[in-house]
């Protein structure tokens, strides 16, 4: 492998925290700076995950040992195929979040305090980064909690009040997770003695039957579960991501939420293996169940939503439990149809908090029934909502029908028909959610004349939305092209690589 | 009952970290004061890091320090205590930004508790 690329790994996370030390410092003296700063790493982290995912991709595993210790004594970095493709769709997604925030931010951000805010933004994804790329269990815990204090402080951030409260709510549940989360890996560690996650893998079998290694288990779960706010444990999302900033709403819905669940299936397949969960207890199963209910009751409470971006928190929810149903199947199939739905979910719901975004920067519009006869105001940013929604609900040939197209397989396969059904049905049931604003959108009649037409977003703004539009379908019409990677993805986490 | 009495001899020290991670939960959940949620969070943290310190001693150990030539003597495992080190800032770093929070919370509502909150929010 080429000496060059074995050592961008720790450039992905050193270069951007002192980036954003300077734009700090620079902000300071002149706030112009702070902008083009967070801009150009986030465009320099996604160059090297490009890069890397490119290197990877036949089979290719990078390890990279911090300070030249190699692991049991010192943390490692490792590629592969899974997590070079997690980094690639959220920093893709955080690049266009960044596009959009430089207009985007004028919305809740007081001037004063966007160069903070393009820091706290940049450490964010600098965490997420963290978390994708580390080899080391406590390691993970450390990202994970650099990134969820930058949401915390970026959830509160906005001019809206009511921030605030979501914010702490969502600091003492996330807090909580992650006491739990630490509880977990130090029951791993006394029974192991390490905390690299390859030698886990190896040294765990040895200690299966232990009632520590259960209750890591299932500390570890339980942590996880409430960070991606896998339902019943989700209380704290959707006042989150109504209240927060726009942009930093698209940021967290799309970029956190998947980094969360990319660490909890790495944990869960890579730390205990497959073999483990299945054979130890039926949490698999109990999964499974969880998540069919996940998935009726988000859609569900988003049909009865009349907030947009509050609907859209609750689709999330139901979506989590898309992702969380490929692991209660845990077949290659399913699996697959999982992972790919991290990146087709990623990419469909920041369109739409995009395009909600955008409604509230021109109109000031949050409930679903003012936005009636909004496409002859905004007919680009509703025709991106739509197309995003149509991906959200299933229909061929977008990415949304791929993903589920595959989930279902892998039901099918493991003869799980119910299981089956229950993903159809929280099709249709996201088919009247995103309907009924779709409706209002394009057949409602205009209420208030005074407001005028032609309120279509500036073009920073418009440009992340037609491109993420445009990859909901592009991507479900070229699918190989995300399971070239996928595939092995899938395949070597059940292998328990 | 004498098994118990050498289990909670031996063993009381997990005991009372489970003790301490319960009060700090029940302050969590229970309280109504945004700063003792704070203050159930500190303690539910400092309850984990107990646990790890007391997981990683060993009777009789010493700090592992290099001694000279000849001298042998058992070592406490020094890895959590490092990993603690760096738990407690992250502790650290939650609780100032919950406080800040608190803080603004308090500006914007003059309250610093969940029922005048729920009033205020009633109010607007």
């Amino acid at each position: 492998m080429n000496a060059v690329i074995s050592q961008l790994p720790p450039l992905l996370i050193v270069i951007p925290l002192l980036g954003a030390l300077a734009a700090l410092l620079l902000g300071k003296w002149n706030r112009a700076f702070a902008y083009p700063i967070s801009l150009a790493m986030i465009g320099f982290q996604f160059a090297v995950s490009l890069v890397l995912m490119e290197s990877v991709m036949d089979g290719d595993v990078i390890h990279y040992y911090l300070g030249g210790w190699p692991p049991p004594l010192g943390i490692e970095l490792v590629i592969d195929s899974f997590n070079s493709f997690v980094l690639v769709v959220i920093l893709a997604l955080a690049l266009l979040t960044a596009v959009w925030a430089h207009k985007g931010a004028d919305l809740d951000i007081v001037p004063e305090k966007k160069v903070s805010f393009f820091v706290v933004f940049q450490l964010l994804i600098t965490g997420l980064c963290g978390m994708a790329v580390t080899g080391d269990l406590f390691n993970l815990y450390v990202f994970l909690e650099i990134s969820s204090i930058a949401a915390y402080t970026l959830v509160a951030a906005g001019r809206n009040p009511r921030s605030l409260i979501a914010g702490f709510n969502y600091l003492i549940l996330g807090s909580i997770a992650a006491g739990f989360i630490v509880i977990g890996i130090g029951y791993l560690y006394i029974a192991t003695g390490t905390l690299n996650m390859g030698e886990l893998a190896v040294m765990l079998p040895a200690h299966y039957g232990q009632t520590t290694v259960y209750a890591a288990f299932l500390f570890m779960m339980i942590g996880f579960s409430i960070k991606v706010a896998f339902f019943p444990l989700h209380l704290w999302l959707p006042d989150a991501y109504t209240e927060a900033p726009a942009a930093v709403t698209i940021l967290i819905a799309t970029a956190t939420s998947k980094v969360t669940a990319y660490a909890m299936l790495r944990v869960i397949f890579s730390v205990f293996t497959l073999q483990y969960v299945t054979d130890s207890f039926p949490v698999t199963e109990l999964i499974l169940i969880i998540a069919a209910i996940a998935i009726i009751a988000g859609a569900v409470l988003a049909i009865a939503q009349d907030n947009l971006k509050r609907m859209l928190a609750y689709s999330s929810i139901s979506q989590m439990g898309y992702i969380m149903f490929a692991l209660g199947v845990a077949n290659q199939a399913a699996l697959a149809g999982g992972i790919l739905h991290i990146m087709a979910h990623a990419v469909m719901k920041g369109c739409l908090f995009m395009v909600a975004g955008m409604i509230i920067y021109r109109t000031g519009f949050t409930a679903i029934r003012q936005l009636s006869g909004l496409s002859r105001r905004m007919p680009v940013a509703c025709a991106a909502f739509a197309i995003a929604g149509a991906s959200m609900i299933g229909v061929p040939p977008t990415i949304g029908f791929m993903s589920k197209y595959y989930l279902v397989l892998g039901a099918v396969e493991a003869g799980e028909y119910l299981a089956a059904a229950v993903l159809l049905a929280g099709s249709l049931l996201a088919a009247v959610y995103i309907w009924q604003v779709i409706e209002v959108m394009y057949f409602g009649d205009i209420h208030d004349e005074d407001l005028g037409g032609g309120l279509e977003a500036p073009a920073s703004m418009m440009v992340p939305v037609i491109i993420l539009a445009a990859s909901c379908l592009l991507l479900g019409i070229f699918v190989e092209l995300p399971l070239e990677v996928v595939g092995p993805a899938a395949a070597m986490l059940l292998g328990g690589g | 009952m004498e098994n118990l009495l050498v289990f909670i001899a031996t063993r009381y020290i997990y005991i009372m970290t489970i003790i301490l991670v319960m009060i700090g939960l029940y302050a969590l959940i229970a309280k109504k004061n945004l700063v003792k949620k704070v203050i159930g969070l500190n303690i539910f943290q400092t309850a984990i890091f107990l646990f790890y310190i007391s997981f990683s001693d060993v009777d009789g150990g010493t700090a592992p320090i290099y001694l000279p030539d000849g001298v042998s003597a058992t070592y406490v495992n020094p890895l959590p205590h490092v990993l603690i080190l760096t738990a407690i800032v992250v502790g650290l770093a939650i609780t100032a930004v919950a406080l800040a929070i608190v803080v603004r919370i308090y500006e914007e509502y003059q309250v610093t508790d969940e029922d005048g909150l729920q009033e205020v929010m009633k109010r607007q």
